[in-house]
């Protein structure tokens, strides 16, 4: 278990890396006024994901602004976020008619279940937890998405399924692999 | 020159003056948190300084109003104070009273203005909301308590005023707003070391100099 933590540290930073690294060449395109904070993190987060800690420092010394502005201001708008996004990205509504109907209440379900906050990505990469205002279809609120799938009527008993059937996906997904592998 | 009047005292005065500023330099006090001296346009963020101004609708942020010549100016009304003690109650709902552990006891613009208004420290009728930290020791000379923060943000103008920049900045928005800074920023090439006018100028207990 160790290893396999290890390993998937070493290959967080590699990819960190090379997100950086790309960062800087493209960052060089773009004015060194302070209107083009804002249109950098969006490139940024477009092309990425999400805003590594080194972008924030190298946008910040483009710019010449010291790095805590930038992150100020990233923190500010909720269309930044600061993780990669889980391989299931977990959207919860809380818009008016999902927040009528207890959606906070679905939030944390998710947050207990996964152990993670909103806005934080599982160790394994797995999931991402978000909160986000109208899906549009209030009449099924309260309503969660999970990658690209609409699950609407939730309910805190749901999320534990909804879970275990990614899981139980996963794994066989794995067999068929491993079963393909070893007929060739 | 202008010729003003404040609760009844005729004042004189330069035309164009910052009305907060002649009310305190006549000894009439005006609870204010977010002024500073050497704002070149006032932050009015604080919700304070309110008083009336005849011929002005509603009472106004006296930071904001620049003197005219025969203003007349109220500063002790039911609708200024009621204004005033609700701000403060606000503001006290979101910091958590530990007076007596707290380095600015005493000498805090905070309690002063609680004095002055008659509003108690534990104001009924709000529900408290804290941030889920306490102590954020992120700066690497400063340890900042966001239950204290009253968010004037003067730490962070008086900073960049001194040096054109600051590694202080609000972070996050609405009722989770935050003064922070970035880890890894560049700190060294500021000389908050032997530079602390960020904590001397926080008028709570917020900043202390590690």
């Amino acid at each position: 278990m160790e290893d396999d933590a290890a390993a998937a540290t070493a290959a967080a930073e590699a990819e960190e890396k090379a997100i950086l690294s790309d960062i800087e060449q493209k960052i060089k395109c773009f004015g060194k006024d302070r209107g083009r904070l804002i249109p950098i993190l969006q490139a940024i987060q477009e092309e990425h994901q999400y805003l590594p800690e080194g972008a924030i420092q190298m946008v910040g010394r483009h710019l010449e602004i010291p790095a805590s502005e930038v992150y100020g201001v990233a923190t500010f708008y909720n269309a930044f976020r600061f993780n990669p996004p889980g391989k299931h990205p977990i959207k919860v509504c809380l818009g008016t008619a999902c927040h009528v109907r207890a959606g906070d209440i679905i939030l944390e379900n998710f947050e207990r279940k996964l152990e993670i906050k909103e806005g934080q990505t599982t160790p394994d990469r797995e999931f991402s937890i978000e909160r986000v205002a109208c899906v549009g279809c209030c009449a099924l609120a309260p309503v969660a998405l999970i990658g690209e799938t609409v699950h609407g009527h939730m309910a805190p008993s749901k999320v534990e399924g909804l879970l275990m059937r990614i899981q139980i996906e996963k794994e066989k997904e794995e067999r068929e692999r491993k079963q393909d592998e070893s007929a060739q | 020159m202008a010729k003003i009047v404040i609760d009844g005292a005729e004042i004189e005065t330069e035309e164009g003056a910052n009305l907060l500023k002649v009310c305190l330099d006549n000894d009439i006090y005006i609870p204010n948190l977010c002024r500073l001296e050497t704002d070149e346009t006032p932050h009015a963020s604080c919700r304070l300084c309110f008083v009336e101004v005849a011929g002005y609708k509603s009472p106004v942020p006296s930071c904001t109003v620049a003197v005219t010549d025969e203003m007349v100016v109220k500063t002790d009304t039911e609708p200024v104070r009621r204004l005033q003690k609700t701000g403060l109650r606000f503001l006290l709902s979101t910091h958590k009273i530990e007076c007596k552990d707290c380095p600015a006891n005493k000498q805090c613009e905070l309690q002063d203005i609680a004095k002055f208004l008659k509003v108690g420290l534990k104001p009924k009728g709000l529900k408290q909301r804290f941030h889920e930290t306490d102590v954020d020791e992120r700066h690497p000379c400063f340890t900042y308590y966001p239950n204290r923060c009253v968010l004037c943000g003067k730490c962070i103008r008086v900073c960049r005023q001194e040096h054109g920049q600051s590694t202080l900045t609000f972070a996050r928005r609405g009722i989770d707003t935050v003064v922070s800074c970035f880890q890894g920023d560049d700190i060294e090439k500021l000389p908050c070391e032997d530079y602390r006018a960020c904590a001397a100028i926080c008028p709570v207990g917020a900043l202390e100099v590690k």
